[in-house]
Protein backbone atom coordinates (compact mmCIF):
# COMPACT_ATOMS: atom_id res chain seq x y z
CA UNK A 1 0.00 0.00 0.00
CA UNK A 2 2.88 2.35 0.80
CA UNK A 3 4.38 1.43 -2.57
CA UNK A 4 1.21 2.60 -4.32
CA UNK A 5 1.25 5.80 -2.25
CA UNK A 6 4.90 6.44 -3.20
CA UNK A 7 4.17 5.96 -6.89
CA UNK A 8 1.18 8.28 -6.62
CA UNK A 9 3.20 10.99 -4.85
CA UNK A 10 6.00 10.72 -7.45
CA UNK A 11 3.47 10.99 -10.29
CA UNK A 12 1.89 14.10 -8.78
CA UNK A 13 5.40 15.54 -8.23
CA UNK A 14 6.11 15.22 -11.94
CA UNK A 15 2.74 16.82 -12.75
CA UNK A 16 3.50 19.78 -10.46
CA UNK A 17 6.91 20.13 -12.07
CA UNK A 18 5.33 20.15 -15.53
CA UNK A 19 3.21 23.10 -14.43
CA UNK A 20 6.28 24.89 -13.05
CA UNK A 21 8.08 24.32 -16.38
CA UNK A 22 5.20 25.42 -18.60
CA UNK A 23 4.04 28.41 -16.60
CA UNK A 24 2.68 30.49 -18.28
CA UNK A 25 2.01 33.05 -15.53
CA UNK A 26 4.10 33.70 -12.44
CA UNK A 27 1.33 32.53 -10.13
CA UNK A 28 1.24 29.14 -11.86
CA UNK A 29 4.90 28.73 -10.98
CA UNK A 30 4.49 29.90 -7.38
CA UNK A 31 1.59 27.51 -6.91
CA UNK A 32 3.54 24.70 -8.59
CA UNK A 33 6.54 25.17 -6.29
CA UNK A 34 4.27 25.29 -3.25
CA UNK A 35 2.54 22.10 -4.37
CA UNK A 36 5.92 20.53 -5.01
CA UNK A 37 7.01 21.34 -1.46
CA UNK A 38 3.85 19.71 -0.12
CA UNK A 39 4.56 16.64 -2.26
CA UNK A 40 8.09 16.49 -0.82
CA UNK A 41 6.62 16.50 2.69
CA UNK A 42 4.28 13.67 1.70
CA UNK A 43 7.12 11.76 0.01
CA UNK A 44 9.31 11.93 3.13
CA UNK A 45 6.41 10.77 5.30
CA UNK A 46 5.56 7.87 2.97
CA UNK A 47 9.26 6.90 2.64
CA UNK A 48 9.52 6.79 6.44
CA UNK A 49 6.72 4.22 6.59
CA UNK A 50 8.01 2.39 3.50
CA UNK A 51 11.41 1.81 5.11
CA UNK A 52 9.70 1.18 8.48
CA UNK A 53 11.24 4.16 10.23
CA UNK A 54 8.37 6.60 10.78
CA UNK A 55 10.51 8.86 12.98
CA UNK A 56 11.26 10.93 9.84
CA UNK A 57 7.74 12.30 10.26
CA UNK A 58 8.83 15.29 12.37
CA UNK A 59 11.33 16.23 9.66
CA UNK A 60 8.42 16.32 7.22
CA UNK A 61 6.54 18.69 9.53
CA UNK A 62 9.50 21.11 9.58
CA UNK A 63 9.58 20.96 5.77
CA UNK A 64 5.95 22.05 5.75
CA UNK A 65 6.88 25.09 7.89
CA UNK A 66 9.78 26.04 5.58
CA UNK A 67 7.53 25.67 2.55
CA UNK A 68 4.97 28.01 4.09
CA UNK A 69 7.55 30.70 4.93
CA UNK A 70 9.08 30.45 1.43
CA UNK A 71 5.70 30.92 -0.25
CA UNK A 72 4.95 33.93 1.97
CA UNK A 73 8.31 35.47 0.97
CA UNK A 74 7.67 34.92 -2.75
CA UNK A 75 4.20 36.40 -2.58
CA UNK A 76 5.45 39.36 -0.54
CA UNK A 77 8.04 39.95 -3.25
CA UNK A 78 5.25 40.08 -5.81
CA UNK A 79 3.01 42.35 -3.81
CA UNK A 80 5.69 44.92 -2.98
CA UNK A 81 8.44 44.14 -5.58
CA UNK A 82 10.82 44.22 -2.61
CA UNK A 83 11.37 42.15 0.50
CA UNK A 84 12.28 45.04 2.80
CA UNK A 85 8.86 46.69 3.16
CA UNK A 86 7.25 46.23 6.51
CA UNK A 87 4.10 48.23 5.74
CA UNK A 88 2.26 49.29 2.64
CA UNK A 89 4.33 51.82 0.67
CA UNK A 90 1.25 53.96 0.09
CA UNK A 91 1.49 54.95 3.74
CA UNK A 92 5.19 55.70 3.16
CA UNK A 93 4.56 58.09 0.26
CA UNK A 94 2.12 60.22 2.18
CA UNK B 1 11.41 0.09 -4.34
CA UNK B 2 13.97 2.51 -2.92
CA UNK B 3 15.94 2.17 -6.17
CA UNK B 4 12.82 3.17 -8.10
CA UNK B 5 12.36 6.25 -5.88
CA UNK B 6 16.04 7.10 -6.40
CA UNK B 7 15.75 6.87 -10.18
CA UNK B 8 12.52 8.86 -10.29
CA UNK B 9 13.96 11.63 -8.10
CA UNK B 10 17.19 11.75 -10.13
CA UNK B 11 15.26 11.99 -13.42
CA UNK B 12 13.20 14.88 -12.02
CA UNK B 13 16.46 16.47 -10.76
CA UNK B 14 18.00 16.24 -14.25
CA UNK B 15 14.92 17.78 -15.90
CA UNK B 16 14.95 20.60 -13.36
CA UNK B 17 18.66 21.31 -13.89
CA UNK B 18 18.27 21.52 -17.67
CA UNK B 19 15.23 23.76 -17.40
CA UNK B 20 17.16 26.11 -15.06
CA UNK B 21 19.92 26.35 -17.70
CA UNK B 22 17.50 26.95 -20.58
CA UNK B 23 15.23 29.35 -18.69
CA UNK B 24 15.48 33.00 -19.77
CA UNK B 25 13.01 34.33 -17.21
CA UNK B 26 15.08 34.60 -14.05
CA UNK B 27 12.07 34.45 -11.74
CA UNK B 28 11.06 31.09 -13.21
CA UNK B 29 14.67 29.97 -12.78
CA UNK B 30 14.55 30.89 -9.07
CA UNK B 31 11.36 28.88 -8.68
CA UNK B 32 13.03 25.90 -10.38
CA UNK B 33 16.03 26.24 -8.04
CA UNK B 34 13.58 25.89 -5.14
CA UNK B 35 12.24 22.67 -6.70
CA UNK B 36 15.83 21.48 -7.28
CA UNK B 37 16.75 21.78 -3.63
CA UNK B 38 13.51 20.16 -2.47
CA UNK B 39 14.34 17.22 -4.76
CA UNK B 40 17.89 16.94 -3.46
CA UNK B 41 16.56 17.09 0.12
CA UNK B 42 14.31 14.15 -0.79
CA UNK B 43 17.34 12.28 -2.17
CA UNK B 44 19.30 12.94 1.05
CA UNK B 45 16.41 11.51 3.08
CA UNK B 46 16.46 8.39 0.89
CA UNK B 47 20.21 8.10 1.60
CA UNK B 48 19.53 8.37 5.39
CA UNK B 49 21.40 11.68 5.66
CA UNK B 50 18.49 13.25 7.52
CA UNK B 51 20.47 16.15 9.00
CA UNK B 52 21.93 17.06 5.60
CA UNK B 53 18.43 16.93 4.12
CA UNK B 54 17.24 19.18 6.89
CA UNK B 55 19.95 21.75 6.16
CA UNK B 56 19.30 21.50 2.41
CA UNK B 57 15.60 22.20 2.86
CA UNK B 58 16.14 25.08 5.29
CA UNK B 59 19.02 26.75 3.43
CA UNK B 60 18.39 25.65 -0.17
CA UNK B 61 14.64 25.88 -0.44
CA UNK B 62 14.01 28.43 2.30
CA UNK B 63 16.75 31.04 2.70
CA UNK B 64 18.30 30.79 -0.79
CA UNK B 65 14.99 31.39 -2.54
CA UNK B 66 14.41 34.49 -0.43
CA UNK B 67 17.98 35.75 -1.06
CA UNK B 68 17.64 35.13 -4.82
CA UNK B 69 14.36 37.05 -4.83
CA UNK B 70 16.09 39.89 -3.01
CA UNK B 71 18.75 39.84 -5.74
CA UNK B 72 16.05 39.89 -8.44
CA UNK B 73 14.54 42.95 -6.76
CA UNK B 74 17.88 44.71 -7.33
CA UNK B 75 18.81 43.46 -10.82
CA UNK B 76 15.48 42.85 -12.60
CA UNK B 77 14.17 39.51 -13.81
CA UNK B 78 15.09 38.97 -17.43
CA UNK B 79 18.36 37.56 -18.71
CA UNK B 80 20.54 39.63 -21.03
CA UNK B 81 21.66 38.25 -24.35
CA UNK B 82 25.05 36.57 -23.71
CA UNK B 83 28.07 38.38 -25.16
CA UNK B 84 30.05 35.21 -25.87
CA UNK B 85 29.41 31.74 -27.19
CA UNK B 86 28.79 29.04 -24.56
CA UNK B 87 31.50 26.65 -25.88
CA UNK B 88 34.21 27.54 -23.34
CA UNK B 89 31.93 27.45 -20.25
CA UNK B 90 30.46 24.14 -21.44
CA UNK B 91 33.97 22.71 -21.80
CA UNK B 92 34.95 23.89 -18.31
CA UNK B 93 31.77 22.45 -16.77
CA UNK B 94 32.16 19.08 -18.51
CA UNK B 95 35.83 18.90 -17.48
CA UNK B 96 35.02 19.73 -13.84
CA UNK B 97 32.20 17.18 -13.83
CA UNK B 98 34.49 14.51 -15.27
CA UNK B 99 37.14 15.23 -12.59
CA UNK B 100 34.48 15.01 -9.86
CA UNK B 101 33.15 11.69 -11.21
CA UNK B 102 36.75 10.43 -11.39
CA UNK B 103 37.16 11.48 -7.74
CA UNK B 104 34.19 9.37 -6.67
CA UNK B 105 35.64 6.19 -8.19
CA UNK B 106 37.82 5.22 -5.21
CA UNK B 107 35.40 6.37 -2.50
CA UNK B 108 34.39 3.43 -0.24
CA UNK B 109 31.00 1.85 -1.09
CA UNK B 110 27.84 3.57 0.17
CA UNK B 111 26.54 2.27 3.50
CA UNK B 112 29.31 -0.31 4.03
CA UNK B 113 29.94 -1.12 7.72
CA UNK B 114 33.70 -1.47 7.09
CA UNK B 115 34.05 2.12 5.81
CA UNK B 116 36.84 4.15 7.48
CA UNK B 117 34.24 6.64 8.75
CA UNK B 118 32.91 3.96 11.10
CA UNK B 119 36.31 2.83 12.40
CA UNK B 120 38.45 5.89 12.99
CA UNK B 121 37.16 8.06 15.85
CA UNK B 122 33.41 7.44 15.65
CA UNK B 123 33.36 4.49 18.13
CA UNK B 124 35.40 6.53 20.60
CA UNK B 125 32.98 9.47 20.33
CA UNK B 126 29.95 7.21 20.73
CA UNK B 127 31.30 5.40 23.79
CA UNK B 128 33.21 8.10 25.62
CA UNK B 129 31.54 11.44 24.82
CA UNK B 130 29.08 11.35 27.72
CA UNK B 131 31.99 10.49 30.00
CA UNK B 132 34.43 13.05 28.64
CA UNK B 133 32.16 15.97 27.72
CA UNK B 134 29.04 15.34 29.75
CA UNK B 135 26.56 16.32 27.02
CA UNK B 136 23.93 13.64 26.33
CA UNK B 137 23.69 14.46 22.60
CA UNK B 138 26.72 13.04 20.75
CA UNK B 139 26.35 15.36 17.75
CA UNK B 140 26.40 18.41 20.02
CA UNK B 141 29.49 17.22 21.88
CA UNK B 142 31.34 16.55 18.61
CA UNK B 143 30.33 19.90 17.14
CA UNK B 144 30.94 22.08 20.18
CA UNK B 145 33.77 20.29 21.96
CA UNK B 146 35.78 17.74 19.96
CA UNK B 147 35.69 20.00 16.89
CA UNK B 148 35.28 23.25 18.79
CA UNK B 149 38.04 25.12 16.95
CA UNK B 150 36.66 23.95 13.59
CA UNK B 151 33.20 25.23 14.51
CA UNK B 152 34.63 28.54 15.68
CA UNK B 153 36.46 28.92 12.34
CA UNK B 154 33.26 28.17 10.44
CA UNK B 155 31.24 30.74 12.35
CA UNK B 156 34.04 33.29 11.77
CA UNK B 157 33.88 32.63 8.02
CA UNK B 158 30.10 32.98 7.99
CA UNK B 159 30.30 36.18 10.01
CA UNK B 160 32.88 37.64 7.60
CA UNK B 161 30.66 36.71 4.64
CA UNK B 162 27.65 38.34 6.30
CA UNK B 163 29.59 41.56 6.98
CA UNK B 164 30.79 41.62 3.35
CA UNK B 165 27.27 41.14 1.96
CA UNK B 166 25.83 43.81 4.23
CA UNK B 167 28.57 46.26 3.21
CA UNK B 168 27.93 45.57 -0.50
CA UNK B 169 24.17 45.96 -0.12
CA UNK B 170 24.49 49.23 1.75
CA UNK B 171 26.64 50.86 -0.98
CA UNK B 172 24.69 53.85 -2.22
CA UNK B 173 21.00 54.62 -1.65
CA UNK B 174 18.49 52.19 -3.08
CA UNK B 175 15.86 53.21 -5.65
CA UNK B 176 12.52 53.89 -4.00
CA UNK B 177 9.02 53.25 -5.17
CA UNK B 178 6.25 55.62 -4.26
CA UNK B 179 2.51 55.26 -4.73
CA UNK B 180 1.52 58.48 -6.47
CA UNK B 181 -1.79 59.36 -8.14
CA UNK B 182 -2.98 55.74 -8.11
CA UNK B 183 0.07 54.10 -9.66
CA UNK B 184 3.57 52.94 -8.78
CA UNK B 185 6.50 55.17 -9.69
CA UNK B 186 10.12 54.06 -9.41
CA UNK B 187 12.24 56.91 -8.14
CA UNK B 188 15.94 56.83 -8.94
CA UNK B 189 18.17 57.46 -5.96
CA UNK B 190 19.32 60.89 -7.20
CA UNK B 191 15.75 62.06 -7.83
CA UNK B 192 14.60 61.01 -4.40
CA UNK B 193 14.47 64.50 -2.90
CA UNK B 194 12.82 65.93 -6.02
CA UNK B 195 10.07 63.32 -5.86
CA UNK B 196 9.44 64.09 -2.22
CA UNK B 197 8.92 67.72 -3.17
CA UNK B 198 6.56 66.59 -5.93
CA UNK B 199 4.52 64.61 -3.44
CA UNK B 200 4.44 67.62 -1.13
CA UNK B 201 3.20 69.85 -4.00
CA UNK B 202 0.38 67.44 -4.77
CA UNK B 203 -0.61 67.35 -1.14
CA UNK B 204 -0.56 71.12 -0.86
CA UNK B 205 -2.73 71.38 -3.99
CA UNK B 206 -5.29 69.01 -2.54
CA UNK B 207 -5.23 70.94 0.72
CA UNK B 208 -5.90 74.20 -1.14
CA UNK B 209 -8.75 72.59 -3.08
CA UNK B 210 -10.34 71.42 0.12
CA UNK B 211 -10.03 74.91 1.58
CA UNK B 212 -11.77 76.37 -1.48
CA UNK B 213 -14.55 73.86 -1.11
CA UNK B 214 -14.93 74.85 2.51
CA UNK B 215 -15.08 78.50 1.53
CA UNK B 216 -17.73 77.88 -1.11
CA UNK B 217 -19.67 75.87 1.43
CA UNK B 218 -19.54 78.80 3.79
CA UNK B 219 -20.82 81.27 1.19
CA UNK B 220 -23.65 78.93 0.28
CA UNK B 221 -24.57 78.56 3.92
Amino acid sequence: MFVAATVGVLASMSLAMTRALMGPTVYDRVLAVNTFGTKTVLLIAVLGFLTERPEFLDLAIVYALINFIGTIAVLKFFEYRDLGWTRHPEADAE
Amino acid sequence: MIEFVDIALLVLLGITAFSIIRQKNLFAAVMMVGIYSLLSAGLFVVMDAVDVAFTEAAVGAGISTVLMLGTLALVGHSEHQPQHRPILPLFVVILTGAVLVYGTLDIPPFGDASNPAHHHVAPHYLEESEHEIGVPNVVTSVLASYRGYDTMGETTVIFAALVGVLLLLSLGPRPRRVFLNGRWITVAASEKDASKEGVRDVQEDSVQVSHEEEDSGDTNG
